[in-house]
């Protein structure tokens, strides 16, 4: 085979292998080019139940940022959790985070509600109004105190 | 008994032998590798032969593994009623595992195996002593350039299956079986992280390329210069180079993803 034909072929196959790389990461992966454009805000949690890092951040359902990392603090015996939140999103002080489930078997994520106050946020801030998951064994557990009690009445 | 000892410790020792003697070989391509870069235009030569005419067997069955993964994960989630999480499932099964070992596995039974039967063929016809002959080391000139050539084309190659892979599970998925357009790519994007997810695939798709091209290259260059000899090097290929692509996936998969 002449060189100038087989260079074409070569050429087409290595942009194509760059093409399906660059696919997976934009389409498929959740690559983004600026990536440092998130400030970190801190919420301490009784529960974080089955939360994850990477687990997204949502606001009235939009996505508005991600779990950055997850420690546990032990001075007050409670979860740690770093949100890392879009810049151009902006929260009040008085802002609560409570863990949710979406759907019945689906992933966790931190629902966040903005308040009243007219300071927002800033990075490094602590969120102090927070709501921790629900536990499906305690709720099991106090549905049957609750029935034990009420039999008792009768 | 003493003849059962003598014969096991002699298949110890020659194992250890090849193995030292492939890690010296390996030593020696590395060495020899500078001519292969200097004169490009022998590894794409090489990247021609193994990397572009592999490319209708890695489509086709990249574009099949995707559209039957789509078909069976459909049937298995929607028993849960979550089949909006198919698009996560497909990609994830495709970009960590089976991209990168399926299209290595097609890879060394399809470019590895003539590889070896090429250069375990020049051998025979004492080309490459011909080459000596000539001072020009078989290593550098033959050798080397094919390795690289395997070592560039399998990432490309892997790449172009988990895209084709993706589009496939898209078209049964979607086109087909009517998934929620939006949540099929939505659900995948959230799920699939490019450091973590990806990036662990394309090292994965790298390692083996250095070691299914090498194992190739290898069996040819130490294949018994008779016919016999060539064809018992090219089914050798095949064999080791999946047995070490099964392998080295789990040691690779064991460090990588640790379920945290």
């Amino acid at each position: 085979m002449e060189r100038t034909t087989l260079d074409l072929w070569v050429g087409i196959f290595v942009a194509a292998g760059m093409a399906a790389i660059l696919v997976l990461a934009l389409k498929v992966g959740n690559f983004s080019l600026n990536g440092s454009s998130t400030y970190p805000v801190y919420a301490y949690f009784d529960n974080i139940g089955g939360l994850k890092p990477r687990a997204p951040i949502k606001s009235a359902g939009v996505v508005v940022g991600r779990v950055a990392a997850i420690a546990f603090d032990q001075k007050q015996y409670k979860a740690r959790v770093t949100l890392n939140i879009d810049r151009q999103y902006q929260f009040s002080k008085d802002s609560t985070a409570s863990i949710l489930t979406s759907g019945l078997l689906g992933e966790q994520y931190i629902g966040l509600d903005t308040g009243a106050d007219d300071q927002m946020l800033k990075a490094g801030d602590t969120i102090t109004l927070t709501q921790s998951a629900i536990v499906l064994e305690k709720l099991i557990g106090q549905f049957i105190f609750n029935k034990a009690g009420s039999g008792n009445h009768q | 008994m003493l003849d059962l000892l003598r014969k096991l410790g002699h298949t110890v020792i020659d194992a250890v032998w090849r193995l030292g003697y492939a890690g010296k070989f390996f030593f020696l391509t590395l060495i020899g590798s500078g001519i292969s870069f200097r004169r490009f235009h022998l590894v794409v030569r090489e990247i021609y032969y193994t990397g572009v005419r592999s490319l209708i067997i890695i489509i086709v069955s990249g574009l099949f593994v995707g559209m039957v993964l789509a078909l069976q994960g459909y049937e298995t989630l929607q028993r849960y009623g979550s089949s909006s999480a198919l698009g996560v499932l497909v990609a994830l099964a495709l970009v960590r595992e089976l991209g990168p070992v399926v299209s290595a596995l097609l890879f060394a039974s399809r470019a590895g195996s003539a590889i070896t039967a090429e250069i375990g063929l020049m051998k025979a016809t004492e080309q490459l002593s011909a080459m000596e002959m000539m001072a020009v080391d078989p290593i550098s000139r033959v050798v080397a350039p094919r390795f690289w050539s395997g070592v560039i084309s399998l990432p490309l190659l892997t790449a172009i299956f988990n895209a084709m892979g993706i589009f496939g599970g898209y078209l049964i998925g979607v086109v087909l079986i009517g998934v929620d357009e939006g949540s099929f790519w939505s659900q995948m994007q959230a799920g699939v992280d490019f450091r973590e997810d990806i990036m662990n695939g394309v090292i994965k798709s790298f390692v083996f390329g250095i070691a299914v091209t090498l194992i190739a290259v290898f069996e040819g260059y130490d294949s018994p210069p008779t016919a016999e000899g060539v064809s018992g090097a090219t089914t050798r290929t095949v064999v080791t180079s999946s047995l070490v692509i099964l392998i080295l996936d789990f040691v690779l998969t064991s460090f990588m993803f640790r379920g945290v």
